[in-house]
């Protein structure tokens, strides 16, 4: 099939950026979105023009390394990851529109690859159980209800790729906090920290400059792990459980 | 995760065999060298070595520990793990990945299991089980006190991980679920659905993030390690690049941890992640450290088919498929383009179950993957021509959809038959799966010793970067189990014996060994820069990938070994005179990111190659067509080749420098096993 592709330019953090338009012709349907940018980027490599910069690393949905906004759409057209999503989504002739990740919290480094490290200063600040080495009782020493093992698992799936954020018209990651505070309130190693992880989680989450929950949904709308939008009630509940308690 | 006892034979020499000896394959492309041997180990029963060694490593005092300097290249499950557990005892830790996060490293994407000899299922299983098997799996290529002290360490690995949060699977009373994996009699795997790697190491992540909150461990992400500082006898360093500034760093420590992951994408498409690369490992090479069996590839058999030459990276599916699915392939090539339900019964070739009838399409797996690669290049391969034949088989559900019904096939393979279709755009519930084999795990990596300690001292190896505990085979479920074994709980006390002898006197950056190692990486990106030829990184590595996966892949033999070690010294001459690099150093640059990485290849492939030619028997994952039984089963020659092989780099276009370390079974014994 034949395309043409606008994509995000942007040769840095100080340059302003701008679309371009490519045409790429011989794509199979049974390329994955980002082989067919694989053969664009061989195309201008051949015509001397810099490769456009994009990432992805595992390419098999899990690492949650690649972006992109496709047509306006955080992992474009299907539930899945961008690296999952296939050329058969698409039809001859159309035209695609490429740009990263949109939200301040996520500054553009180069064409398609943001900075996300604000994720992880997020985790820093509380998304975990202190258990050091060694200290570890028996696994089996506490038996885990299944219901709640099954729903830790289930909000544990988050790759922190980052998409809920740049899905939301807020720039909110509360669907991203909310599924690690939900997944460690579940389980009964959690509870020690579960009222000061998620006061301090969530002021970390504001310091990055994401912005407040109004409730639109399209965070669980774009998520390519089918995170459900009630994490985020976990997480409100949560933190007014921690503030009247004071802490 | 199938075990693969029983597949091979050791030989019993007939009279028509030549002698041991007889053979030297890889004469003149190696120099031979003095034996090695591990010396860290402790001698006595194998199962009191490691709390020998755990009370002889000298202690380094708590108020001491945050003068002592620590850089841990991989944030994997080995470099994660031992990030957190040396932040948590109070050492000052550097942690470097290459990706935009630590919690990215492809750990991440083992789906299966972890082994541990927790016996929760009473059904027999122990320490000395899981090292029995996992030796025996590893086809007797692998240390056994190493082995021993993975399985001893295996139950802690459970316990730490649930105390993190892990959310394995548990059964309705709560405790925690196990599950048999590949062939093994016990259940010892724990789980968490499909997706065990990410849950292990989001919790080995967390626990590193809550350290970088403490102030332990400094994280770098978006780096990439391009050499390594050796000054005075000692690795004390790091340079590294900055992948979004292109700043050239020096990073100096008291001791270096390479975590760095396998190799698998010497062969361009693999199983591992795009990224995945052995640089950090090679640099390491060429400063001294030995590369143990690096031959040694673990390619699985039931992996997505290449759908062209487009392809970037190929996706395994669960073993599993293979409890229930039937392979075939055509009988006459003319039907390979036919819809292969319009094929009869009569005119459909069941190779496994017509080879093996007692084992059927539950071979291990390097039969399966080897035998998929008779029939295809038999030309009787399905699916898309790729380059000059169709590779990929058959895996048929129909059987089991009449047998089962439709439903508990979706029940037991849902997830599985989604990812299919997700990818291949066929609904395998209508149409048979197509498969074909794929590298996705390497057992070989740098040598080191029991302390994990590399043959450069104060340079420390973990998880699949090291080459000591699968020997020429690795089992299912043990890929994590290693990471975390390293990580956790072997490094952290092999490491302070050596850190008992520092802080070591400081380096100044203008030190000769750190001025070179920086000078150097300027100079090789310079000239990949410089070069302005015509091609692509990408086709350079894709040439490379067609010649490992042709003469160094499911089989070989020394005339195509021979010839590949030739065609790749060609493709390097090319690529170091024709590749062609766009853009800038001093940015953020993909296509020197790869070159870099390609370069490496280049020299590892041939290094493969070499130690694949030297290596005049069949083993694991190594199979020589010169050494199979008469039914065409893979033979060992343990009188020969019962040896670690440790590769020296002599430098440049020198041939490489042989150190054998022989392999001493004490407790256990070396089997005859047959496969019949």
């Amino acid at each position: 099939m034949n395309l043409t592709l606008k994509i995000w330019r942007q040769s840095g953090a100080a340059d302003k950026g701008r679309i371009h338009t490519y045409e790429v012709s011989g794509i199979s349907e049974d390329m994955s979105f980002l082989e067919m940018l694989d053969v664009l980027n061989e195309q201008l490599n051949e015509l001397g023009e810099e490769p456009i910069a994009f990432d992805s690393d595992c390419r098999e949905g899990i690492c949650g390394m690649c972006s992109l906004m496709i047509n306006g759409e955080a992992h474009g057209p299907e539930v899945t990851t961008t690296c999952q999503l296939h050329m058969r989504s698409f039809k001859d002739g159309d035209t695609i529109t490429i740009e990263p990740w949109r939200s301040g919290a996520f500054p553009v480094l180069k064409d398609l690859c943001v900075d996300r490290s604000a994720l992880d200063r997020i985790i820093q600040s509380g998304g975990y159980i202190s258990a050091n080495t060694g200290s570890a009782p028996e696994a089996n020493s506490v038996p885990v209800p299944r219901d709640n093992a099954v729903r830790a698992f289930n909000v544990a799936t988050c790759i922190s790729c980052g998409a809920c954020v740049a899905a939301c018209p807020n720039g909110s990651a509360s669907l991203f906090l909310g599924a690690k505070i939900t997944h460690l309130a579940e389980l009964p190693q959690g509870q020690p920290e579960r009222w000061s992880r998620v006061v301090d989680m969530t002021a970390q989450h504001d310091h990055e400059g994401f912005g407040g929950c109004t409730n639109i949904g399209e965070c669980a709308a774009a998520c390519p792990k089918e995170i459900p939008l009630d994490v985020i009630s976990q997480l409100n509940k949560d933190l007014r459980t921690a503030m009247r308690h004071g802490h | 995760m199938t075990d693969m006892p029983d597949t091979t034979l050791t030989s019993d020499r007939s009279h028509d065999e030549p002698s041991p000896g007889q053979y030297d394959d890889a004469a003149g492309y190696y120099t031979p060298g003095a034996p090695i041997a591990d010396t860290k180990a402790p001698d006595g029963p194998i199962a009191d070595r490691w709390q020998t060694r755990k009370f002889e490593a000298r202690l380094v005092n708590p108020a001491n520990r945050r003068k002592l300097s620590i850089i841990i290249v991989g944030t994997g499950l080995a470099g994660g793990a031992a990030a957190a557990t040396l932040g948590e005892a109070g050492y000052n830790v550097k942690s470097f990945c290459y990706q935009d996060s630590p919690r990215r490293a492809h750990s991440i994407a083992a789906q299966g299991g972890i082994n541990a000899a927790k016996n929760y299922k009473e059904d027999g299983d122990s320490v000395h089980r899981l090292f029995y098997d996992t030796v025996k799996g590893g086809d007797y290529r692998s240390r056994e006190s190493n082995v021993y002290r993975l399985a001893e360490v295996s139950t802690n690995i459970i316990d730490q991980c649930v105390a993190q949060g892990v959310p394995f699977a548990r059964e309705y009373g709560g405790l925690l679920d196990n599950r048999s994996f590949g062939g093994v009699q016990v259940s010892r795997t724990f789980y968490a659905r499909g997706q065990t790697g990410q849950q292990l190491l989001i919790g080995a992540y967390q626990a590193m993030e809550r350290q970088v909150k403490a102030g332990t461990v400094t994280e770098y992400t978006r780096h990439e390690m391009l050499e390594v500082i050796v000054a005075d006898g000692r690795a004390r360093g790091i340079i590294a690049r900055n992948m979004v500034t292109g700043e050239i760093e020096t990073h100096l420590a008291d001791v270096v941890v390479l975590a760095s992951g396998g190799y698998g994408n010497v062969f361009y498409l693999s199983t591992n992640a795009m990224g995945s690369n052995v640089t950090a490992a090679w640099r390491a090479h060429r400063k001294g450290a030995y590369m143990a069996n690096p031959c040694y590839t673990q390619i699985h058999p039931t992996c997505i088919p290449v759908s062209g030459e487009h392809q970037s990276k190929l996706t395994l599916m669960s073993e599993s498929l293979r409890n229930d699915g039937r392979i075939w392939v055509p009988k006459k090539a003319e039907d390979c383009t036919k819809d292969p339900r319009d094929i009869p019964e009569e005119d459909r070739d069941y190779y496994l179950e017509r080879i093996y009838p007692s084992f059927g399409n539950l071979v291990p797996r390097d039969i399966a993957s080897r035998q998929a690669k008779n029939v295809c290049d038999e030309g009787r391969g399905v699916g898309p021509m790729v380059g000059d034949f169709r590779r990929g088989v058959y895996l048929d559900f129909a059987d089991a959809i009449e047998r089962l019904g439709e439903d508990a096939v979706r029940e037991k393979y849902d997830n599985l038959f989604d990812m299919y279709e997700r990818i291949t755009g066929e609904n395998p519930y209508e149409v048979p799966m197509r498969i074909y084999p794929a590298v996705h795990y390497v057992m070989g990596g740098l040598w080191v010793d029991y302390d994990l300690q590399s043959s450069i001292t104060g340079l420390f190896v973990t998880g699949e970067a090291n080459f000591s505990d699968h020997g020429a085979n690795r089992l299912g479920a043990s890929a994590l189990m290693q990471g975390l074994a390293d990580g956790y709980f072997v490094l952290p006390h092999t490491i302070r014996d050596y850190l008992a002898e520092g802080p070591f006197e400081p380096l100044d950056e203008s030190h000769p060994a750190v001025a070179e190692a920086k000078a150097s990486v300027q100079e090789r990106i310079d000239k990949l820069m410089s070069i302005n030829g015509s091609r692509s990184v990408d086709s350079f590595h894709r040439e490379l990938g067609h010649i490992m996966w042709e003469y160094c892949g499911m089989e070989r033999n020394a005339e195509g070994l021979r010839k590949a070690i030739d065609m790749i010294r060609e493709l390097k001459r090319e690529f170091w005179t024709d590749l062609k690099v766009l853009g800038t150093a001093d940015s953020l640059n993909q296509s020197l990111e790869k070159a870099g990485r390609v370069a490496d290849f280049l020299e590892l492939g041939e290094l493969m190659c070499i130690d694949a030619l030297n290596r005049r028997e069949s083993c694991g994952g190594h199979f020589r067509a010169e050494s199979q039984t008469e039914d065409g089963e893979a033979l060992r020659h343990d009188d020969e080749f019962a040896y670690v092989a440790a590769w020296e780099w002599a430098g440049e276009d020198q041939p490489p420098v042989l150190h054998k370390e022989d392999l001493v079974y004490t407790a256990i014994e070396m089997k005859q096993r047959s496969y019949k």
